[in-house]
């Protein structure tokens, strides 16, 4: 299985912060992988790093053989590479089917010429679009609200929407920040079907979690990060037995981790 | 037709005037579409009114060429400072455009072998006529409506809501502001021109700060959630002074009034779809 | 003459920095950008030339006068303008708008009051003498001008740096929320803000309007383009920076007008503004962090 992201002794200061030391991670071509640690353990910055919204002070990436290093955000995302937000980010004034059609924005294939003139390019381009956005909404079933704004919806919309908006993009490798944070039980199955449907589409999924139970249950492969360093690797059994991870997390008095990796393993 | 010859004769300047204050505010609003605050746009209406004047008075330059040339000169100014300004943004973005705003100013003020310093040009042929103002403000109508609908405007409004997601989105947020602003200073100079060739006297004093304040207002008083707001602000702002013209001084000190009023209760200008939509009871909804 | 240059240029930085000082304070404590402090500065000069033209006014008398009077406006600008706009939590650059517009009022009511010729503050309000020092000999305006000047920063930098309330201060231009919910009454110290800003402002055009001897309704608008110039050049929100940019600036104009000739002289503001903003956007004290709510 050939590699699709490659970190290589990634490392990241920020003043007299060591926020990343020494990364080292690969990520396969498909299936689902997981990054988890305690809160402050430098992984929201993982994903700065790879998108290109910060530089590392040391270190490579490779994205499909490419070196990300020093490429602006929007060459990364064209190489391939899409993103959801912890915070959420929809462009709150826009509706549903302009937010996803933002994400199809590279893809539409006319210049300003065919814009000026209203060519038959530009109207096909324009109607391929919204077709694809429509159909990217029904994959979250949101596309009964295509023509809502996006302020309307509620906050488990409101991530679904940046998944279909994230997924406009043509990405082969979707970074997810805390895709299931602040949503209930339900909306989380929901969406755990959601993501596995989309993996199996072919899409590579790198996730960033705190609530074990759905990342123990999507990823294959996870990694273990603390105070900037990958303390372990491994399928979620591994990192449930790893001494490590339980003294990272126990250290960090996160009952709600321990409690359910031990009711998982039982 | 009689009655139409007199208004004319008399109102003709007033509706030309009119038309070029909209340009002025749809060259703004295409900058503030982009979540740009760039307060540059009576400068770059100087260097399109003097380049294409110059053009005109000395050389004989055909009217279309010097209109040309009166978009092509800010343009190209824009182009030049916009690559190391545009990184700035918010607070910042605003006073170096102001201060950029006034450097051309005092520079049109000094360079008086050229431009005639603080006596400015005089004898400018008035070349304008209705038509050119009317298509100008019908193309640039035009091509801005038909901007919005593209990707275009649908990476503008995501730059201006959250540039680092619109990065991400893979737009070139860059290009995109450049664009922005290049083209607004062409349309601001296009206004120049046509405004310089009407009044046939321009001077550096036109072209400052109060103009470039003028221009910001017409546009939020307006609104720039949609085109025709700005072109609504620019109605207002020009007929104002003449309707309010018994009160000397103080109609000015109503324009700073109506500025303060505008801001604190009606937010989003006048022509706001949305408060129509409220009114009407259809909340919130959008194509 | 050079010697007397330096003269020139302390006096004149003081004033800048006089200016720059209300400037700042609004922008780092209340977070907004106050173009209506340039209307201000003009209407403490006009404020000052009637008590002393109309009630005889003493010179320190009218100086007072002039900081109160400019006071009560910065109050009632951000009590009627700054205030709503407060409380539903506008992005920064609609206050920025607003006060455009309160200067639009000031400056034309006032020519509209008037007139828009200049006037002059009556002889015999400032004594003729000069004190010679080592060479340099300094008008008893000048005097007052530095003397004046410094004896306010230094008051404010003390209340800033060593009270109660200077910290209090210090706590809101880092978060208003945060200082807030540590009891500061957040409210109450931004009017108290407004009023000294608004009066320092004042203050500043009384002096302005004494050195160069010419009133006139619009004088406030150059001074508020080099106001903009010198917080930057000193890093918006800091008062360091201000009395720093401003006495650079007083220097940088005076010496360019001795070596380049006057009328570049404003040029010398915006051109610096410019490159700083190109070059080091945050200035000398700067950050660029645009402050937690």
């Amino acid at each position: 299985m050939s590699t699709s992201l490659r970190l290589a002794s990634l490392s990241r200061h920020f003043g007299g912060l060591q926020v990343l030391q020494d990364v080292n991670l690969e990520i396969p071509q498909s299936g689902i992988f997981g990054l988890i640690g305690p809160n402050g353990a430098g992984k929201t910055t993982v994903f700065n790093l790879i998108t290109g919204l910060l530089p590392p002070t040391s270190g490579r990436i490779e994205f499909n053989g490419q070196n990300l290093a020093g490429r602006k955000p929007h060459d990364i995302t064209r190489l391939g590479i899409a993103r959801t937000f912890q915070n959420i980010r929809i462009f709150k004034d826009m509706s549903l089917l302009e937010n996803v059609m933002v994400g199809l924005h590279a893809q539409l294939k006319y210049g300003s010429l065919g814009l000026l003139t209203s060519s038959g390019l530009f109207r096909s381009e324009e109607r391929r679009a919204r077709e694809r956005a429509r159909e990217l909404l029904s994959w979250v079933k949101l596309d009964n609200k295509a023509t809502a704004k996006a302020d309307n919806l509620s906050y488990g919309e409101q991530r679904k929407l940046e998944l279909a908006r994230a997924l406009a993009t043509n990405p082969k490798l979707l970074l997810l920040d805390e895709p299931v944070a602040g949503m209930n039980s339900s909306e989380k199955d929901e969406l755990m079907i959601e993501i596995r449907n989309i993996s199996e589409r072919g899409y590579t999924i790198f996730m960033i979690e705190h609530d074990m139970r759905f990342v123990m249950g999507l990823c294959g492969d996870i990694a273990v990060l603390n105070f900037g360093r990958i303390i372990a690797r491994g399928s979620p059994d591994t990192i449930r037995n790893d001494p490590q991870v339980i003294e990272a997390y126990l250290g960090r008095e996160d009952d709600e981790v321990s409690r359910d990796a031990t009711e998982d393993a039982a | 037709m009689d009655w139409f010859n007199n208004f004319w004769s008399v109102y003709s300047n007033l509706v030309l005037t009119l038309g070029t204050n909209a340009l002025l505010a749809l060259s703004i609003y295409l900058t503030l579409s982009c979540g740009m605050l760039a307060i540059a746009n009576a400068a770059f209406m100087g260097i399109g009114a003097y380049a294409s004047a110059l053009l005109t008075m000395n050389y004989g330059l055909p009217f279309p060429l010097a209109m040309a040339a009166g978009m092509a000169a800010p343009a190209l100014m824009a182009f030049v400072i916009g690559k190391p300004t545009l990184r700035l943004s918010g607070v910042y973005l605003a006073m170096a455009t102001l201060a950029f705003g006034e450097v051309v100013r005092i520079a049109l003020l000094n360079a008086e072998s050229i431009t005639g310093g603080a006596l400015g040009l005089n004898g400018i042929p008035q070349s304008t006529q209705w038509w050119h103002v009317a298509l100008a403000l019908v193309l640039t109508l035009a091509l801005l409506w038909r901007l919005r609908r593209s990707k275009v405007g649908r990476a503008f409004e995501s730059i201006k809501e959250d540039e680092t997601a619109a990065g991400l989105m893979g737009i070139d947020v860059g290009a995109h502001k450049m664009l922005a602003f290049v083209l607004g200073a062409a349309i601001a100079g296009l206004a120049g021109t046509l405004n310089a060739h009407l009044t046939f006297f321009i001077g550096p004093s036109e072209y400052g700060f109060d103009r470039a304040v003028d221009i910001l207002t017409m546009a939020i008083l307006g609104g720039i959630g949609n085109l025709t707001g700005p072109v609504i602000g620019a109605v207002i702002l020009t007929l104002l002074p003449e309707m309010l013209r018994s009160f000397k001084d103080f109609r000015l000190v109503v324009n700073g009034f109506i500025l303060v009023l505008i801001v604190l209760f009606l937010p989003k200008g006048i022509w706001d779809p949305g408060h129509f939509r409220q009114w009407f009871g259809r909340g919130g909804r959008r194509a | 003459m050079l010697e007397q240059q330096l003269v020139n240029a302390l006096s004149l930085g003081c004033v800048y920095a006089l200016f720059a000082l209300g400037f700042t304070l609004v922008f780092g404590i209340l977070g907004v950008i106050n173009l209506s402090h340039g209307a201000i500065f003009m209407v403490g000069a006009y404020a000052a030339e009637q008590a002393v033209a109309r009630f005889a006014f003493p010179l320190w008398g009218a100086l007072l006068f002039a900081f109160l009077f400019c006071g009560g406006v910065g109050l009632v600008i951000d009590f009627l303008v700054l205030r709503p706009l407060r409380a539903r939590n506008a992005p920064h650059l609609i206050p920025m708008i607003a006060t455009i517009g309160v200067a639009i009022i000031l400056n034309n009511g006032v020519q509209g009051i008037f007139g828009a010729q200049n006037l002059r503050f009556p002889s015999g309000l400032v004594s003729e003498e000069t004190l010679s020092l080592g060479g340099m000999s300094l008008t008893a305006l000048e005097l007052g001008i530095i003397l004046l000047s410094f004896v306010l920063m230094t008051v404010l930098l003390l209340v800033l740096k060593k009270t109660q309330l200077g910290r209090a201060l210090r706590a809101i231009a880092e978060s208003p929320k945060a200082a807030y919910l540590l009891g500061i009454n957040v409210e109450g110290l931004f009017y108290l803000t407004s009023f000294a800003a608004a009066g320092l402002g004042g203050v500043a055009g009384v002096l302005i309007g004494l050195y160069s001897n010419a009133l006139f309704p619009l004088m406030g608008q150059p001074m508020l383009h080099k106001g903009i110039a010198v917080i930057i050049l000193g890093g918006m929100g800091d008062i360091r920076g201000a009395l720093l940019g401003g006495l650079f600036l007083g220097f940088a104009e005076v010496l360019s007008v001795a070596y380049i000739g006057s009328s570049m002289r404003d040029a010398v503001a915006f051109g610096l503004l410019f490159l700083i903003l190109l070059v080091r956007p945050k200035g000398l004290f700067g950050t660029l962090q645009e402050r937690k709510v």
